[in-house]
C-alpha cells in the first residue's frame, strides 16, 4: 500500500514543453513506467512529445480535454511563477483529484486566489514549491531521485525537498524503505499540510512509521503536534522520528523557502521541537541522523 | 523587497488615503525649506532606514542623552537644527542590531494632534491562506510585545479574496478600533482600500503603527511600513525605482543579481547548499558542533556552473569566512555541475582557507572525480555530520 499516488495513477504534465518538464518526465517515465498519460499546451493541441529516448505522449490544448481522452487523475505543473496560479485553476476547474504543483517564486497572493478556488473543490493540490509525491517502484510525480528510493514501510513528509532527499536515502540505507515520500512544499500559503497526510499515513497499514521534517516559519508543525495527540488519545498512533531546520535562522529573514521566516514572535525552531517532543516524536538534532533515529525508536 | 517610510506614504497617498504632508530631503541645508513649505507650526523629523523603533533608537555618536531617531520640531529652524545633528549619524535600535544603519535620509513631517493612537496591519495569514487586517487600540508601541501581554487587545480578521472588504468586515474593524463618527466614516473608506493597495501592489506586509485618531474626529496614517512579495516584482515595474540598495548587504545584492537565496551573518564558516531547507539544516548543525555560519545560501535546483562559480566567489570574497562547507544532495542539481563551479571559481579568485566538500545525490562519483582531479587541497566528507565536524575542526 501507500498513499496519493500507485502504480495506477495516470499523470497529465502541465508545462511539458519546456526543458524542466521535458526532463523530468522523461525521469518519470524511466521511473518503473510511471503512466505518464499526457502533456497540456493551449497552442500545441493534437501535436506529439518526443522524449530524447524515443517516448511519446499526445499533447492536449486544456487540462479538461486531456483528463477525457486519457482518464487522468492527477497532474503535475512545472508551469513558471507567473502562469502557474492559473495553470492550477485549470486543473482545479478540469475536476483533476490530484495536483502536483513543482514551480517555486507564485506571487503569494496568487496562491491565495488559488486557495479560495480549492477550498471549494475536490481536488487536492500538493505544493507549490515542493518536490513532489513519490511511491517506490510504482509512480513518480515530481523532481526527486528515484535512485536512492527503497520499497518498504516509512512514510516521510517535508516541507523542504533535499531534506526529503536526506531522510529517503538515510531510510533507504537503513534496510527500512519506503511506503511513500509527500513534499508539501516551503511556500507559506499551500495546498496540504503536515496533518492532511498524517491522517493519510495512519490510515495507511503498509505505513509502520512515519519521518515529518519541518522548519521555521507559521505553526503547521504545532498543529501538527496537536492532531497527533488527539488521534494517539483515540488509539492511533505510530512511531515517528522527525527534525524541524532553521533553529540558528536570525528572526525577521526569509531563509530560502518563502515560507522560511520567523515573524511577529511566531515560527521559531524551538516552539516547533517542543510540540514535537509533546506529541511523542523523536526529534533529531542533526540531519545526518533521520534514519539512525528512527530505527531507535523503533527499538524502543 | 522594502521601503522606506516615506516611499509607502507617498504610495499610500496616490490611493487618496489620509497621510500627512511631507519632504524627504538628504542634506541638512533643505531642512529648513523643506518645514517652511508645510502647514506648521508642529514638524516632525523621521530617519528614514530599513528598521523599526526608531523613536526610541540612539544615535551612536550623540550621547546618552540626546533625542532619539524621531524628533519634534516647532519651527522650520528647529527641524533644521535636528537634521544637523541627525543625518550622516548612525542610529541604533532594537532592529538594527548594535552596529546600527547610517542615517542618510530624513522626512519631514506636518505634525498632528493625536487623540488616540491604534495599530493596524495588513498580511497574508498562513493559517487561513486569505490577506488578513490585525487591529489594536493599543498603537504606537511594539505589537510584539501587545500580542504576548494583552492578546485579547489584538484583533485578527481574514478577508475572503472573492469577496473583498465587506461592510461587515468594515463594522467588525471599526469595532475593534473603537472608532465612531467621523473616524468610523473615515474607516469605511480606509480599509478597503487599503486592502485594494495591498493587492494591487502585492505586498506582503503594510503596518500601519500608529493609525491616529486625531482631536478633529478624523483618522490618519502616522507611519507605514511596507514591503512587498519578491516573488510577484516581475509584475511591478514601478516599484523598481523604490529599491535603496544602500540598505542591504552589499553580497545579498551581489547574490540576488544571480538569483541566490543568500543570507549574511554573523559567524565564519561559509555554507553553499542546495535547497532551503538543506541550507538552514547546514548551519544548525554548524552551530550543534559549536561553530558559527558565516551566510546561508541555497543554489537552488538547477544551477549552472556560472550561478555555482558566483556563489562560490561571494561567499570566499567575504573577509569573515575561514573556512568553506559545501552540502549537496544532487537530485535535480548535478553534484558534477557544483564541482565544475567550484573549480572554475577557485582558479579565477584562488582559495585561502580550508574547503570541506560532502557531494551526495546524482552523479555525485563524477562531481568527487572532478574534485580530485583539480589539485585543490580539498577535504572530502561522508555525509553531514561528518562534513561539519570536519570543517569545524578546521577553522577552530
Amino acid at each position: 500500500m501507500s498513499i496519493l499516488v500507485n502504480k495506477n495513477t495516470r499523470v497529465l504534465v502541465q508545462g511539458l514543453t519546456g526543458k524542466t518538464g521535458t526532463f523530468h518526465t522523461e525521469q518519470a517515465l524511466r521511473y518503473y513506467g510511471t503512466k505518464m498519460v499526457g502533456g497540456i499546451h493551449p497552442t500545441k493541441g493534437g501535436t506529439n512529445w518526443q522524449g530524447s529516448e524515443g517516448e511519446t505522449l499526445p499533447i492536449f490544448a486544456t487540462v479538461a480535454e486531456g483528463r477525457d481522452a486519457t482518464g487522468a487523475d492527477a497532474s503535475v505543473i512545472y508551469v513558471p511563477p507567473a502562469g502557474a496560479a492559473d495553470a492550477i485553476i485549470e486543473a482545479i476547474d478540469a475536476e483533476i483529484p490530484l495536483i502536483v504543483c513543482i514551480t517555486e517564486g507564485i506571487p503569494v497572493l496568487d496562491m491565495v486566489r488559488v486557495k479560495a478556488r480549492l477550498d471549494r473543490s475536490t481536488s487536492r493540490l500538493l505544493g507549490p514549491n515542493c518536490p513532489g509525491v513519490l511511491t517506490p517502484e510504482e509512480c513518480k510525480i515530481g523532481i526527486m531521485p528515484g535512485n536512492i528510493f527503497k520499497k518498504g514501510n516509512v512514510g516521510i513528509v517535508s516541507r523542504s525537498g533535499t531534506l526529503t532527499y536526506e531522510a529517503v536515502f538515510q531510510t533507504t540505507n537503513e534496510g527500512l524503505g519506503q511506503t511513500t515520500a509527500v513534499g508539501i512544499g516551503g511556500d507559506p500559503v499551500k495546498g496540504t499540510e503536515f496533518i492532511d497526510v498524517l491522517e493519510m499515513f495512519l490510515a495507511d497499514p503498509a505505513t509502520e512509521s512515519i519521518i515529518m521534517i519541518g522548519e521555521i516559519g507559521g505553526a503547521a508543525e504545532e498543529d501538527a503536534a496537536q492532531f497527533l495527540i488527539d488521534e494517539a488519545k483515540k488509539g492511533r498512533k505510530k512511531p515517528m522520528a522527525g527534525f524541524i531546520a532553521g533553529r540558528t535562522a536570525p528572526k525577521g529573514r526569509t531563509m530560502g523557502h518563502a515560507g522560511a521566516v520567523v515573524s511577529g514572535g511566531k515560527g521559531d525552531a524551538e516552539s516547533k521541537i517542543a510540540a514535537m517532543e509533546a506529541a511523542g516524536i523523536k526529534v533529531s538534532q542533526s540531519p545526518a541522523r533521520l534514519g539512525a533515529t528512527l530505527v531507535e525508536v523503533l527499538k524502543g | 523587497m522594502n521601503i522606506h517610510e516615506y516611499q509607502g506614504k507617498q504610495l499610500l497617498k496616490g490611493y487618496g488615503l489620509p497621510v500627512a504632508d511631507g519632504v524627504a530631503i538628504t542634506s541638512a541645508d533643505e531642512a529648513e525649506a523643506a518645514a517652511a513649505s508645510l502647514p506648521g507650526p508642529l514638524y516632525v523629523v523621521k530617519s528614514q532606514i530599513h528598521a523599526g523603533g526608531r523613536g526610541k533608537g540612539r544615535f551612536k555618536e550623540l550621547g546618552a542623552d540626546a533625542k532619539g531617531g524621531v524628533r519634534l520640531a516647532k519651527s522650520p529652524a528647529e527641524a533644521a537644527a535636528n537634521a544637523r545633528e541627525m543625518l550622516g549619524n548612525t542610529l541604533v535600535t532594537a532592529q538594527t542590531g548594535p552596529q546600527g544603519k547610517q542615517v542618510n535620509r530624513l522626512y519631514i513631517e506636518d505634525g498632528a494632534d493625536i487623540d488616540r493612537e491604534l495599530y493596524l496591519s495588513l498580511l497574508v495569514d498562513r493559517e487561513t491562506g486569505r490577506v488578513a487586517f490585525v487591529a489594536s487600540t493599543e498603537g504606537g508601541m511594539d505589537i510584539e510585545a501587545v500580542a504576548h501581554d494583552t492578546p485579547e487587545k489584538i484583533v485578527t480578521l481574514s478577508i475572503d479574496p472573492e469577496t473583498g472588504v465587506t461592510p461587515t468586515d468594515v463594522a467588525a474593524l471599526n469595532s475593534a478600533l473603537k472608532l465612531d463618527g467621523a473616524a468610523a466614516q473615515d474607516g469605511e473608506f480606509i480599509f478597503p482600500t487599503l486592502y485594494r493597495a495591498f493587492v494591487e501592489k502585492d505586498m506582503s506586509m503594510l503596518e500601519i503603527n500608529p493609525l491616529i485618531v486625531m482631536t478633529n474626529g478624523r483618522i490618519r496614517v502616522l507611519d507605514a511600513k511596507v514591503s512587498f512579495d519578491g516573488n510577484a516584482m516581475f509584475r511591478h515595474p514601478e516599484l523598481e525605482g523604490l529599491r535603496d540598495k544602500t540598505e542591504e548587504d552589499a553580497k545579498e545584492i551581489e547574490a540576488s543579481e544571480w538569483d541566490l537565496a543568500y543570507v549574511a551573518l554573523d559567524g565564519n564558516i561559509g555554507c553553499m547548499v542546495n535547497g532551503a531547507g538543506l541550507a538552514m539544516a547546514t548551519m544548525d548543525i554548524i552551530k550543534l558542533y559549536g561553530a558559527e555560519p558565516a551566510n546561508f545560501c541555497d543554489v537552488g535546483g538547477g544551477a549552472s556552473k556560472e550561478k555555482v562559480a558566483a556563489a562560490f566567489k561571494i561567499i570566499t570574497q567575504d573577509p569573515a569566512v575561514k573556512g568553506i562547507l559545501v552540502n549537496i544532495f544532487g537530485g535535480i542539481m548535478r553534484c558534477d555541475i557544483i564541482a565544475e563551479g567550484v573549480v572554475a571559481a577557485v582558479k579565477e579568485v584562488g582559495l585561502q582557507v580550508p574547503l570541506v566538500v560532502r557531494l551526495e545525490g546524482t552523479n555525485a562519483e563524477l562531481g568527487k572525480q572532478i574534485l580530485n582531479q583539480s589539485g585543490l587541497n580539498i577535504t572530502a566528507a561522508d555525509d553531514l555530520d561528518d562534513a561539519a565536524q570536519k570543517i569545524v575542526k578546521a577553522v577552530g
